[in-house]
């Protein structure tokens, strides 16, 4: 399994050809109390750095990116219910959808965990 | 703040009311009405409402006291100093809501025969040729309900303008980043793409960067003069001469229009378009978020496509022209944005405003706000930390840079204004700068209620800057009927009505 | 000046503060150009009198309603609002604050929004309303673009029951949205057919009911089409009262409700402020614009109310948000929820019945006029009459006018393109005419025909 991350604090895990998209832990931080997820439909075709989903807190909407091109295969039902789940769980249970990825090389683009963590001590 | 120690719950004269639904008693009646006239058969053609409605029943003074009641919680430019920031909140006159309460001029309706109602259309042409004088514009677009409603009003014009010249490759508009977000969703409601401008260090739009963004496609732009940032675009005139070189129109947001109406006159500035909001220069009362209105004054090559219906001179009087066809001269209006003709009881209040002001009070109207707000920027300058060097306009922009490392934020200070006895100023806009606070006075407020929020605004500030304060400010505010809400629930959870079974 | 507190010491006191030499300095930003030096050369500042004696000549010119039988809707209606409504307007709590952006201090607009919110839903028999937003027209132009959201597709059907004003203004603003109308011709019978135009391309129908005719009709055939083609249907209600009476649009299977609510709490106002009345479903909250007071509690446990929802809106989703709207008809809303909560629901039911009531006598009375025609037998408060063959209803209601009776509207008026409209006439009679206004209106209809 691959970890891969973005500058826009999504996380991508990667097995086989199959991904697993969410926000990471920074991203629920700054966006504070999570009260909405929209999620993508299965079969919608993503492009890498296109609109796939927009999670809302109280005072802003934020789009979520797609970290590389694909189709959606699954939208996660369990954030309509419990949007909080975003901020208790962002990295393991708040996945916002899984897709297979149709250019695997687009990953060679985006930050492994290490190189994530030291942008992120960047930003602060 | 300690518990409410009441039997009731109420603290004197702060009552806990509930809502109509849990307070009324079937049968009971708030109006009298005369008994219906026989009939024998009615006309509803079986479709009489089956189910009851749920309406709850009340007498007279039960609905009384419960409005004063619900009054008494909210603040308001009456109860004391407002200084939202781009909302103008000067004081509401009372005359005008004396003048439109007339019934010569209130009890009429939109569609009685126009030789009837030739006063009513003198109330809008008058005003609508105030609006004319002040700006320099020749022509105004007086339906439009609100500010947002002016500015789609305007881009609408801008539109038509171009489709009837040929030009309709112009689909991109170029909007500052410190825009309101009025702008951008404006633009999008007219077929546009928005593309934004960054600013400079100086807080004004970045004139290079908007001229390379200058182009063929591009059908206007859109900037607020004074910006939402309290400043005067100094550049003004380079960037409509700009503007217009690349064959696009200026749109002026006139939000901030109080800093220099009676000082400037819009069109010497090379406005095309410009919305003007009654309910920020002109005094028409907020009235909890509406109603407003948004007149959009139009430059000569916009005139023709002003939207129906408008009112003319004719042989006869005052005409109020509803269909293009009827229009004896180049008019294409882009079609209708409302219905009736406009925002009747506005009009009253804002001309009745006018008419005490004048041509010298409205020059000293704006003299005194900018006065006004620049006095609060020398004054709160070594407490706070201003984003940009003054002058400013008619309001002025603070972040939360002094705030740094103290735990409080804006939202914080903001509150605990409130236990003060101010509404605070506006927060978090415009999103250019981080934690901003916009502070806008008006010109309808005393030196003395000044300088009573300066001396709290420092106190605040000083406490804050201790560092060990911010569970206190995080507390505010504690003497209101209510303390912070929970908005996180509200959004997760929402609850947008009552329901039968549910309690309070 | 009245409205300026600030005196020369003042100004001077303040300019020192500043460093500044004196106010013209402030201004240094605006180039020389555009500088005025002085005052513009319009009038200068009066007393409250000479305003009171500028507005009375105004008004002096007008034929107000209640020296007059009258007899006008299309869209508006003549109800009469209880003294107690205007007083509590006034006060400076209401009438001066602003939206309750700070909820801690606006416990009054949120609850009396929550209120009216609650109040609009029953009303419709929908799940959920907004806190307004400006008139019925620029909602039902609001409701077809939100139907076109939530269907994803792109044709709106104008039914020509519709309000003319409010079919102009959504052909207007779907003009460069890629959103297509289909406007059928206006409807003075009833008889158009909206089903066979029902297809899958198709986002919403939109009716109003009772028509602008005055027709009422059962919506349900319509509603179950839409619903088998995956449409919306949207309903339009121009006169608040009629709630009072009919089946209302949420029992008849509409989807989104929109409507006027200006007659009620606010008077006819020349037409305007007007109240946007906007309902739907609770599975498409969040695809409905405008603002939202909700329930929550606060850091005490108390039942307290804010705006909420708020990503929906321009100032957070920019060119994304559901609509630009930034106010709503705040203080019309309060207008509304206070005469509705005076009325009650005995109270309002009563109101309709009285309004239809007056209405049957006035179409039996018009039997005595020769020649006229009532058009349809289904209505509220109002319907239109067909005068006769060569009759031209705008002349007829001008005659009305010179003998002191404002007689109705022309369908004219709405529809110069269409020379068979020209004898027709719409008629409307509320809870504020009395019998001697209808035999006033007989007798002179009599006269002029």
């Amino acid at each position: 399994m691959t970890i891969r991350f973005t500058k826009d604090h999504e996380w991508i895990s990667v097995d086989g050809t199959t991904g697993t998209v969410g926000i990471t832990d920074y991203a629920q931080h700054a966006l504070g109390d999570i009260v909405f997820v929209e999620v993508p439909e299965a079969g919608r075709e993503l492009i890498v750095g296109g609109d796939a989903a927009v999670v809302e807190s109280v005072k802003a909407a934020s789009e979520v990116y797609s970290p590389v091109s694909g189709t959606v295969t699954e939208g996660n039902a369990a954030l309509a219910d419990n949007p909080a789940l975003v901020n208790e769980s962002p990295e393991d249970q708040a996945w916002f959808f899984k897709l297979t990825l149709s250019n695997p090389a687009e990953l060679d683009e985006l930050m492994d965990r290490t190189a994530y963590d030291a942008y992120v001590a960047g930003l602060e | 703040m300690a518990e409410t120690t009441t039997f009731s719950g109420n603290r004197a004269l702060q009552i806990e009311e509930p809502l109509i639904f849990e307070l009324g008693s079937p049968g009971r009646l708030g109006i009298d009405l005369p008994e219906p006239p026989p009939v024998d058969e009615d006309r509803l053609a079986g479709l009489r409402r089956k189910a009851p409605i749920g309406l709850p029943d009340l007498s007279e003074p039960q609905v009384v006291r419960h409005y004063t009641r619900l009054s008494q919680k909210n603040y308001g430019i009456d109860s004391g100093f407002y200084p939202l920031g781009s909302c103008t909140m000067k004081h509401n006159p009372r005359l005008s809501e004396k003048m439109a309460r007339l019934p010569g001029l209130v009890d009429l309706h939109p569609f009685q025969p126009q030789k009837t109602v030739q006063g009513a259309l003198e109330v809008i042409d008058t005003l609508a040729g105030w609006l004319k004088g002040l700006t320099g514009m020749p022509a105004v677009a007086m339906s439009p309900a609100a500010g947002a409603h002016g500015e789609w009003c305007g881009l609408m014009a801008i539109r038509a303008y171009h489709d009837d010249h040929g030009q309709n490759q112009r689909r991109r508009v170029l909007v500052p980043e410190s825009a309101h977000g009025t702008n951008p969703a404006s633009a999008a409601m007219c077929g546009y793409s928005v593309d934004p401008v960054p600013a400079t260090e100086r807080g004004r739009v970045d004139v290079a960067a908007l001229k390379a963004k200058l182009g063929d496609d591009v059908a206007c732009i859109m900037v607020t003069n004074p910006n939402t940032c309290g400043l005067f675009e100094d550049e003004i005139l380079e960037i409509a001469r700009a503007t217009h070189e690349a064959g696009a129109f200026f749109y002026c947001d006139g939000a901030n229009y109080n800093a220099i109406v009676g000082r400037v006159r819009v069109a010497d500035l090379g406005v095309d378009a410009m919305h003007i909001n009654l309910h920020k220069t002109f005094s028409t009362p907020h009235g909890g978020g509406g109603p407003g209105a948004g007149p959009t004054v139009l430059s000569e090559k916009l005139a023709p496509y002003a939207p129906l219906p408008f009112v003319v001179h004719d042989a006869d009087g005052l005409k109020l022209v509803e269909h293009a066809p009827q229009f004896q001269g180049e008019g294409k209006p882009f079609g209708r944005v409302k219905g009736y003709h406009g925002q009747f009881g506005v009009f009253i209040r804002a001309l009745a405003y006018i008419l005490s002001m004048g041509a010298d009070g409205l020059r000293q109207a704006s003299t005194d706000a900018v006065l006004n707000a620049n006095y609060l920027l020398a004054r709160l300058g070594d407490t706070l930390t201003p984003s940009f060097d003054g002058p400013c306009m008619h309001e002025c922009l603070f972040d939360d840079r002094f705030l740094k490392d103290s735990g409080v934020t804006t939202l914080d200070f903001a509150k605990a204004l409130i236990d003060e006895g101010f509404h605070p100023m506006t927060m978090y806009f415009p999103l250019v700068v981080h934690g901003a606070l916009l502070m806008e006075p008006t010109e309808t407020e005393s030196k003395e209620t000044l300088d009573g929020y300066i001396a709290v605004v420092q106190a605040l500030a000083a406490k804050a800057k201790t560092g060990s304060a911010a569970e206190d400010f995080k507390a505010a505010p504690k003497y209101t009927p209510r303390r912070r809400l929970d908005e996180t629930l509200a959004a997760r959870t929402p609850v947008l009505r009552w329901k039968p079974g549910s309690n309070g | 000046m009245r409205y300026l507190p600030h005196t020369d010491s003042d100004r001077r006191a303040m300019l020192a503060a500043i460093g500044a030499k004196d106010a013209d300095a402030l201004f240094r930003d605006v180039p020389e150009s555009a500088r005025l030096d002085q005052p513009l050369d319009l009038p200068r500042h009066q007393s409250e009198m000479e305003v009171e004696r500028a507005f009375a000549r105004m008004a002096g010119k007008n034929l107000s309603a209640g020296c007059a039988p009258f007899f006008i809707g299309a869209g508006l209606y003549r109800h009469h609002v209880p003294a107690a409504v205007d007083q509590l307007l006034t006060r400076g709590e209401f009438l001066t604050s602003y939206t309750p952006y700070q909820p801690e201090v606006s416990q009054g607009t949120l609850q009396y929004l929550f209120e009216f919110q609650t109040q609009v839903a029953l009303l419709t028999g929908m799940e959920v309303a907004n806190a307004s937003m400006y008139d019925g027209a620029t909602a039902c132009a609001e409701a077809a673009v939100m139907a076109a959201r939530v269907t994803k597709r792109s044709k709106v059907i104008l039914s020509g029951s519709l309000h003319p004003h409010y079919r102009e203004t959504t052909e207007t603003v779907l003009k460069y949205t890629g959103l297509e109308c289909d406007t059928l011709a206006p409807d003075p019978l009833a008889m158009e057919d909206l089903i066979g135009r029902i297809d899958s391309r198709t986002a919403c129908v939109i009716v109003q009911n009772p028509g602008f005719f005055g027709g009422i009709k059962d919506l349900r055939p319509l509603a179950d089409e839409c619903h088998a083609e995956g449409a919306l249907l949207v309903v339009a209600v121009a006169d608040p009262v009629s709630f009072g009476l009919i089946e209302p649009p949420g029992a008849m299977g509409a989807d989104i409700v929109i409507g006027e609510g200006q007659s009620l709490g606010m008077g006819l106002q020349f037409g305007g402020p007007g109240l946007g009345l906007f309902a739907t479903r609770d599975k498409y909250v969040r695809q409905m614009p405008g603002r939202l007071a909700g329930q929550t509690v606060d850091a005490d446990g108390k039942r307290g109310f804010v705006l909420t929802l708020s990503t929906r809106e321009q100032h957070i989703r920019r060119e994304k948000a559901t609509s630009n709207i930034c106010t709503n008809s705040g203080l019309c809303a309060l207008a509304f929820t206070m005469h509705l909560t005076l009325l009650g629901e005995t109270g309002l039911t009563r109101l309709a019945e009285l309004n239809h009531a007056r209405a049957v006598q006035l179409e039996t009375k018009l039997r005595r006029v020769k020649g006229l025609r009532v058009l349809g037998n289904a209505y509220f408060n109002e319907f239109a009459v067909y005068l006769g063959d060569d009759q031209d209803a705008a002349a007829v209601v001008d005659a009305l006018a010179d003998r002191g009776i404002l007689g109705g509207v022309p369908a004219s008026r709405f529809y110069p393109e269409w020379p068979e409209l020209r004898p027709i006439l719409l008629l409307a009679a509320t809870e504020t005419n009395t019998e001697a206004d209808l035999d006033a209106l007989v007798a002179a209809l009599n006269e002029v025909l």
